[in-house]
């Protein structure tokens, strides 16, 4: 049996140290400051600066560095289709590749890995988005001493755990990747951020996962105090490690893990370090932030919260709906009076993240196959959005509004690329987001008419700020500084191509991705109205 | 006839002792006397090679006798005492010793390390601080080699300590540990007032803090009618020794425990006892600074166990809260204290402080878990903390001399110096207790003792305590690579190596204990599975009677 998902986690990593590991090439730039570090290094750093000057030939020039990452991210992603081919989709609602090994046999943990439809579509669109994200940053690092290198390695490095925390079926190893992916995000936002406020924005990003996730480490010692084991497979079921749990501790622990969900997410009130991160990170960096790492907050939800403790969701099922819907209104209204575009996307991510929530919390089968079936488009969608603003970002060396005017006078091509993503963005009709926002709408009333129809106005005002955005920025006439653009490049159309194309064929035919998460999703609904018999009867 | 059977039969043959499981102390204390006899009989200029063979050595086969015991110890059974119940060797403090001496050896990289043929220390300590005889010693190149055996002496009163078994070895172990520490501290070459007075606010603080434990000790005997710590044991489950059968000496036990506490808390430096630390980490010199927060951390607390293990375990009810309390001021207090602080070594004083705490949750929770946690922690720190510390003393002022502690002139080290940087940043992530390094799994394993305690308060108080020490961590890392490099910058002098193989030893233990922890969790501390319960372990070899 070929360990596939263990093989996806491992190439990335090994990608990101191999560059690492590389001998540096001295460019101009960096010269002094890497004959500085070389000096204090050492025994090793003399033996680099030796090395150094026979490979300046071209073995780890920026251009390698690059083709390196690529070539790892895309070798990632065809393991990973290989791995989808072999996916048992009548099966897809149980865990399948699934490896086992013990870790840390002290506290019963283990390198437990397995997917189920929804981890495996999220795993899918990290490893599609990961190349487009390095694709997009080839030549905004250009002027680095370093031309880069540790961007491309960190890519890589976080490439490897959002395939892991997503495929982990072990709580402890989950948390492992879980806290450990904040420090290549902290990286790649204030070393190779946009804009002075960088360093505060990362540093921020940090403090509000780390708090949530230090709260989230109390809950998971409590698994393991109360339950004996961290194998999810274990713990979960009428039969599970989990089941006599007293429904006092379980609402305790619940808590313990939703917040940091709620953070990672992010949901009003603990959204606020998303825009400034958004706002000073690379498109690139904000693609796989939002894109995959913010779904890992709903990811968790579902298969951590409401699966770990049925019992309890109950109680938070109208406290969460009813954030869920200032998320859903707040952000969208905010987004709205954004100057910025980074972080009016970040906004709309809020908003859109509320409908996420909401469809979990909801509790019905279509919402929850809606909500997760919005996690895989709004990962397209928003990855879009965001690289199509680094496109403009690009060109004019900024991300304001006001910055631009009549784009599509002189590049038609981008300024579409720019509309059909902003539409994918409000959800029309046609396009993936749609069928996703639809399944919400319809599970969110099955379960209660009234939240269904505040969450409507969230899709009011989608149409105003993307239409709007789209209105100040590409028609109008043509700004002085914004003449001198072209169009899209080949490498250009390689970025927001495919995001293009996924976004089209699933608005037009989602069945795939349907088959795949319904099944999956149905688990949670069951388990949870099994035990709360009251919301089954809200249907 | 002797009329009285029951009196001590005085015999003139001197006690039965077991040499093996004395030779890791004898090897050691042997080797300080003999470096004494060298410093007075050996010329000057040859001092110093052959005072730091014999520390090494002498270090490397203590080690080696410590890992031959853990061999030998009888399997399933408790452990042993000797010299008349004056020491206990069993598993905990086998690995409490090895783990001392292997912190001491790398220590001992970082004390013997000279630049430009000068080591961390005075030419001449009892010359006056910018007088002419100090200049003349330092032309001449002098230097105090009394360095190596006071080292040796502070780490056999290391050893001793957490394995002393009743409350004078316990209180003699503590003076040879700190009286040679008192005299380190004062021995740093540059910024010698500084150092000189750290060294008599530690010893002024220090003497008071062992008069506290003595005065304890003497309660405790008043009430027990014994210093042997089992025998103090069974007396506390029996209500006082046989004058207190009516329960009124329990004033007596509480004063004992409570001023025995005094003076362990004082050497972990848990708050409200905390106040020598920063003073002392920053004005020793760096090396001493990273033995006295790796090595003497280790041995206080592994004192501080066995001493609430064993003779105070059946009166948890008595200390828990009193430890709760500290426990919680001390992760709260110095974190908080901690944000402010501007200078390195005074902000990892305040973070040991705040380690302490966290280690002080497992001592709360009273069991092997605890135990076991404890001991994970305090290894995994050891090494990180000398990483930290060796780091500290390459980054020096412009002109290469005195090390540069303050933080904000640390801008852009992470892009003049990226793998130093990146060292250091790997160490205060450990600190801050990010998965995939030693710390986090030594946080998970002290958290989790205390929560399957009970004590699930003291754990939520004590990751949000995390969290804030996260963020003065995280400072740095920004200080370092997100600020862009300024005129006058620190210099970062190249790593002898010495210097170079502390950090490097530090990086691959922060790592390894933290990807790998299984193997040390499993086999070198006390499994809750192996029906040998090391606390019971503790409890019984304390009262048993072997040579």
């Amino acid at each position: 049996m070929i360990p596939w998902l263990t093989i996806a986690i491992a190439l990335p990593a090994i990608g990101a140290v191999l560059i690492w590991a590389l001998p540096r090439v001295k460019t101009p730039a960096g010269e002094r400051a890497a004959s500085v570090a070389a000096t204090a290094e050492g025994g090793g750093g003399t033996a680099t600066a030796v090395r150094a000057p026979a490979v300046a030939g071209g073995a780890a020039s920026a251009e390698n560095v690059k083709r390196i990452t690529l070539g790892f991210s895309l070798a990632t992603l065809l393991v990973l289709v290989g791995m989808t081919l072999r996916f048992d989709l009548s099966n897809a609602g149980s865990l399948q590749f699934v490896e086992e090994y013990p870790w840390i046999p002290r506290f019963g943990v283990h390198y437990a890995v397995g997917v189920d439809g929804i981890a495996l579509t999220l795993i899918l669109m990290s490893a599609i988005l990961v190349p487009l994200v390095v694709l997009a940053a080839w030549r905004e690092h250009d002027d680095r001493e370093d031309g880069g290198r540790g961007y491309f390695a960190l890519i890589l490095a976080l490439e490897a755990m959002m395939i892991g925390v997503f495929a982990a079926t072990d709580v402890f190893l989950f948390y492992v990747f879980f806290e450990a992916m904040l420090i290549p995000v902290y990286f790649m936002i204030g070393r190779y951020g946009r804009g002075d406020d960088r360093a505060r924005a990362a540093v921020k990003f940090l403090l509000y996962s780390l708090a949530g996730g230090l709260i989230m480490l109390v809950a998971v010692i409590g698994v393991f105090v109360h339950g004996g084991t961290f194998l999810w497979a274990d713990l979960v079921g009428e039969n599970g490690a989990l089941a006599a749990l007293d429904p006092s501790t379980a609402r305790w622990l619940f808590l313990g893990f939703f917040i940091a969900f709620a953070i990672k997410a992010p949901m009003w009130p603990v959204h606020t370090w998303l825009p400034q991160a958004a706002g000073a990170s690379r498109p690139g960096t904000a693609v796989l932030l939002v894109g995959v790492l913010d779904k890992v907050g709903t990811y968790g939800m579902l298969r951590y919260c409401m699966e770990l403790f049925p019992d309890a969701v109950e109680v938070f099922v109208w406290p969460v709906v009813a954030l869920s819907l200032v998320s859903i209104v707040y952000g969208a209204v905010l987004a709205i009076g954004q100057s910025d575009m980074m972080r009016l996307v970040a906004y709309t991510s809020i908003s859109h993240f509320g409908f996420i929530t909401l469809g979990i919390f909801a509790l019905t089968p279509q919402s929850q196959t809606g909500a997760a079936l919005y996690m895989v488009n709004h990962g397209f969608a928003t990855g879009a959005l965001f690289l199509v603003v680094g496109l403009l970002i690009a060109r004019r060396g900024s991300s304001r509004i006001e910055d631009f005017s009549g784009v599509r006078n002189v590049a038609p091509k981008l300024a579409g690329v720019f509309l059909v993503t902003g539409l994918a963005g409000l959800a029309l009709p046609g396009l993936a987001p749609f069928i996703s926002e639809f399944l919400v709408f319809v599970g969110v009333y099955a379960f209660n008419p009234v939240p269904a129809v505040i969450a409507v106005i969230g899709v009011v005002l989608a149409a105003l700020y993307i239409l709007w955005m789209y209105q100040r920025t590409m028609t109008g006439p043509t700004a002085e500084s914004v003449s001198g653009f072209t169009d899209l490049s080949a490498r250009e159309s390689w970025v927001v191509g495919p995001l293009l194309a996924l976004i089209i064929v699933f608005g037009l035919y989602p069945q795939p991705l349907l088959d795949a998460i319904e099944p999956a999703a149905e688990r949670t609904v069951v388990v949870t109205t099994v035990d709360s018999a009251e919301e089954g009867g809200a249907e | 006839m002797i009329p009285h059977m029951d009196l001590p039969v005085i015999t003139e043959e001197a006690p039965a002792l077991d040499w093996w499981l004395l030779a890791p102390l004898l090897t050691l204390f042997g080797a300080a006397m003999l470096a004494v006899l060298f410093e007075a009989f050996v010329p000057a200029a040859r001092r110093r090679p052959i005072q730091l063979g014999l520390s090494a050595l002498a270090l490397l086969t203590t080690f080696v006798l410590i890992v031959l015991q853990v061999g030998s110890l009888p399997e399933g059974q408790a452990g042993v005492t000797v010299g008349v119940g004056a020491l206990a060797i069993d598993r905990t403090v086998l690995f409490f010793q090895g783990t001392i001496t292997v912190l001491a050896l790398v220590s001992l990289l970082l004390i013997a390390e000279r630049r430009d043929g000068r080591d961390a220390f005075a030419a001449q300590a009892a010359a006056v601080p910018g007088s002419e005889e100090e200049r003349a010693h330092i032309l001449a190149g002098s230097q105090h080699t009394e360095v190596y055996p006071l080292v040796l002496f502070a780490v056999l009163g290391m050893l001793m300590f957490p394995a002393s078994n009743d409350f004078l070895t316990m209180f003699i172990a503590l003076e040879v540990m700190s009286l040679p520490l008192y005299l380190l501290c004062g021995l740093a070459r540059r910024r010698r007032l500084f150092s000189q007075e750290a060294a008599v606010k530690y010893f002024l603080l220090g003497a008071f803090s062992s008069a506290f434990f003595l005065f304890g000790a003497a309660m405790v005997y008043g009430y027990a009618g014994s210093v042997n710590f089992g025998e103090v044991r069974v007396a506390v489950e029996n209500g006082g020794a046989a004058i207190f059968q009516d329960g009124n000496g329990e004033p007596l036990l509480l004063m004992g425990i409570g001023l025995v506490a005094v003076g362990l808390l004082f050497k972990v430096g848990a708050v409200p006892f905390h106040n020598w630390k920063p003073d002392v980490y920053q004005g020793a010199p760096t090396p001493i600074t990273a033995l006295m927060a790796s090595c003497t951390l280790v041995a206080a607390f592994g004192a501080l166990l066995r001493v609430f293990f064993v003779p105070f375990g059946g009166s948890i009810g008595d200390w828990e809260p009193m430890l709760w309390i500290v426990s919680v001021l001390t992760m709260v207090v110095a974190a908080i204290i901690a944000v402010g602080q501007r200078d390195v070594k005074r902000l990892l004083a305040y973070s040991s402080v705040v380690h302490a705490g966290f280690i002080l949750t497992a001592v709360v929770a009273g069991s092997t878990d605890g135990l076991a946690g404890a001991m994970f922690y305090l290894a995994a720190y050891g090494f990180t903390t000398l990483g930290a510390f060796a780091v500290v003393t390459l980054v020096r002022t412009a002109d290469g001399g005195q090390e540069l502690g303050d933080l904000d002139r640390w801008a852009g080290l992470g892009r003049r110096n990226p793998i130093l940087a990146g060292a250091l940043a790997l160490f205060l992530l450990a600190f801050a207790g990010i998965p995939l390094t030693s710390g986090f799994i030594g946080k998970f394993a002290v958290f989790e003792a205390a929560v399957a305690a009970g004590a699930t308060p003291l754990v939520i108080v004590g990751v949000l305590s995390s969290a804030v020490t996260a963020f003065f961590y995280v400072r740095i890392i920004v200080v370092m690579f997100f600020r862009d490099p300024e005129a006058d910058g620190p210099t970062v002098v190249r790593a002898g190596v010495g210097t170079g193989g502390v950090i490097a030893i530090g990086v691959a233990a922060t790592l390894v204990l933290g990807v790998f922890p299984g193997p040390v969790l499993d086999n070198l501390l006390p499994s809750p599975d192996s029906g040998q319960d090391p606390v019971s372990v503790m409890v019984d070899q304390a009262s048993t009677e072997t040579g």
